[in-house]
């Protein structure tokens, strides 16, 4: 256990450590990067607790992705244009607060993983991961036929949400909220895997005939577990959106629930802080052969092909060796 | 609405639900015979549709450009599955998704390396292009009618192919019991090579014939990919006919929700709004499909359980 969480300590003070050498280096752009990796891998986190714990491979997690993204455009839309999002029955405004924004994308993106698990967990296997990714699209499409928010072009805010006693548009301080925002998961999830339900959540991937003769629904476990998944999932979404000042109908694209997949693997499956390894080498590649090709996607191909093929634990496991697996 | 214009769209509906057969039918297939998931079906549809397109440029032949992109997309997948596909077969499925999704990067960033942004066209030939008359004076594009046709043909020798050959009843035996077939003489790597190769040429072949209504461009796989996936959720996973069923009904959905929707909310609704509402709900119409035979079917049309 020593050198995993050793790894894990390593690897989760690198995402401050780099923001502060940034501020003193007078970088805003690298503080940005590093904001951005600490959302995705909030993002992986969220899909990492129905994808490494419970075993549910889902394509369709930028659904709860774009929700979370779309949650916060729509609530900054009405308030910078001060039109009210409903009239009747009951008054409902737009917000530009962050906490009331993370609420709502959290509920959002809570109930579509309802809706959307509760009919894809009647099937199991290459039928959830088609159903998942078939819903996912679903949502993409919607979103683009919809023009009331945008449709293809997407939504633009004008200035950043805020938070109560900070300067969001400091990119410092938004690196600070996001980071404990992820903290604060990280923790909660690690807290999660441990509990009665995480275990029997996990027991359920392993052998679901088992947990069901101890009286445990493992339809109830997974669904609550998609959901859970979901809710963390959009919660990264209202950042990502936040962080870009835009949202668009490419956050709820398929290659979007790919890439958070990527996120997921390229640090391995099924580790607390797996997404946080995943997300700082994909932005690493991504500027790294980004800045040598412009068909860099070819070598992240290949790259995930190897790590696939060849090294299925990913860097954590890579770097942890094979004894400190997680099951 | 006329009737002559919802009879086109019944004809517009089939043509996509054969296209979308050709595509669901190798996937099925694999997934069938091999248990695998595959991905990067959609870029073999690209490759199959490139081809075509090049070598219609070099040459002027469409019949040529056909051949191009089955014999390409086939090899194509053989090549895949020999280097990559075949270490996937007893992998998770999970494994599974992440080489054919790492497959499509590599093949839709490599395409766009090759050929680069611009989409190509792709022409009908003049023997197959204008329109046609119908009884009832019904006027439809010829070449349409022709895709149809090929689809159905197509159709038909797979079922062939599947129940009457030998091929097909090592096909359907390496379905049932992998081992056995295998202890009985039948070299099965060589013979999942084939399946692969079969189904990447039936959607090179697909991707061609389409190409010539739309463009060819990077990344014209993915939105047909996932339609066929619905497909196939719909029909059933491994069934040849479920895939032709399923087809045929997301084609029309897709087809007739697109042009019905909107004027059945015309009736209650204004007209923007109703446009709004009618084009966002047709967009969705046939995942709701889907969703519908998930709750009473959840293995599909002719799924087993």
């Amino acid at each position: 256990m020593t050198r995993g969480f050793l790894i894990n300590l390593v690897l989760f003070a690198m995402l401050p450590v780099t923001a502060l050498v940034a501020l003193m280096l007078d970088e805003p752009f690298i503080i940005t990067l590093t904001t951005k990796v600490a959302i995705l891998a909030l993002a992986g986190v969220g899909l990492n607790i129905a994808l490494g714990l419970g075993g549910l491979v889902s394509l369709g997690h930028a659904a709860f992705f774009g929700i979370g993204g779309y949650a916060m455009g729509i609530l900054a839309h009405h308030a910078q244009t001060f039109t009210p999002i409903l009239e009747s029955p009951l008054l409902i405004e737009g917000s530009k607060s962050m906490p009331v924004i993370w609420l709502v994308a959290v509920l959002t993106g809570a109930l579509a993983a309802l809706a959307i698990g509760a009919l894809s967990l009647r099937t199991s296997g290459v039928y959830f991961i088609m159903i998942t990714l078939a819903f996912g699209q679903m949502l993409y499409y919607f979103a683009i036929s919809w023009p009331a928010y945008g449709g293809e072009d997407g939504l633009s805010i004008y200035v950043r949400n805020g938070f109560p006693g900070l300067n969001t548009l400091d990119p410092i301080q938004f690196f600070a909220i996001t980071f404990v925002v992820l903290a604060l998961v990280l923790w909660g999830a690690g807290r999660f895997a441990a509990s009665p339900f995480g275990l029997a959540l996990s027991a359920a991937r392993q052998n679901p005939e088992r947990v069901e003769t101890v009286g445990l629904s493992p339809y109830r476990l997974r669904l609550l577990a998609f959901v859970i998944s979901g809710a963390v999932t959009a919660l990264a979404g209202a950042l990502f959106a936040d962080l870009n000042r835009f949202v668009s109908p490419t956050m709820l694209s398929w290659h979007m629930s790919g890439e958070i997949m990527i996120f997921v693997i390229l640090g391995g499956v099924g580790r607390l802080f797996g997404p946080v390894a995943g997300a700082a080498l994909f932005i690493l590649l991504e500027h790294i052969l980004g800045g040598l090709s412009d068909f860099w996607h070819v070598y992240l191909g290949l790259l995930l092909l190897l790590v696939v093929l060849f090294a299925r634990g990913g860097m954590i496991g890579a770097l942890a060796g094979r004894q400190v697996a997680h099951d | 609405m006329t009737t002559i214009l919802l009879i086109e769209q019944v004809l517009n509906g089939l043509q996509f639900g054969v296209m979308l057969f050709l595509m669901a039918a190798g996937l099925t297939l694999i997934f069938g015979v091999m248990g695998l998931i595959n991905l990067a079906h959609g870029s073999l549809y690209m490759i199959g549709a490139f081809a075509a397109a090049a070598v219609a440029g070099a040459t002027g032949s469409f019949v040529l450009a056909l051949i191009a992109s089955l014999v390409a997309a086939a090899a194509a997948g053989a090549i895949v599955e020999l280097v990559v596909i075949r270490r996937l077969y007893d992998r998770d499925h999970l494994d599974q998704v992440l080489a054919t999704f790492a497959l499509i990067l590599i093949f839709s960033e490599g395409t766009r390396w090759l050929f680069g942004s611009f989409p190509l066209f792709l022409d009908i030939p003049p023997a197959l292009s204008g329109p046609v008359t119908l009884p009832g004076g019904i006027e439809y594009p010829l070449y349409r009618l022709v895709i149809i046709g090929v689809g159905l043909l197509i159709a038909l020798g797979l079922f062939q192919l599947i129940a009457r050959t030998r091929i097909g009843i090592r096909i359907r035996a390496g379905e049932s019991d992998r081992e056995m077939i295998a202890a009985l003489g039948v070299d099965i790597s060589k013979l999942y090579t084939l399946v692969f190769a079969l189904g990447a040429g039936l959607a090179g072949l697909a991707g061609a014939l389409v190409g010539a209504i739309q463009s060819v461009q990077v990344g014209m796989g993915e939105p047909v990919l996932i339609l066929a996936f619905v497909v196939i959720v719909i029909g059933g996973i491994g069934s040849i006919r479920g895939a032709l069923v399923g087809a045929l009904l997301v084609g029309l959905t897709d087809t007739l929700g697109g042009v019905l929707l909107p004027g059945v909310f015309a009736t209650f609704m204004e007209p923007a709004a109703a446009t709004a509402v009618g084009s966002s709900l047709a967009s969705m119409s046939i995942y709701i499909l889907m969703a519908a035979v998930l709750l009473f079917k959840p293995t599909g049309l002719y799924g087993s359980a």
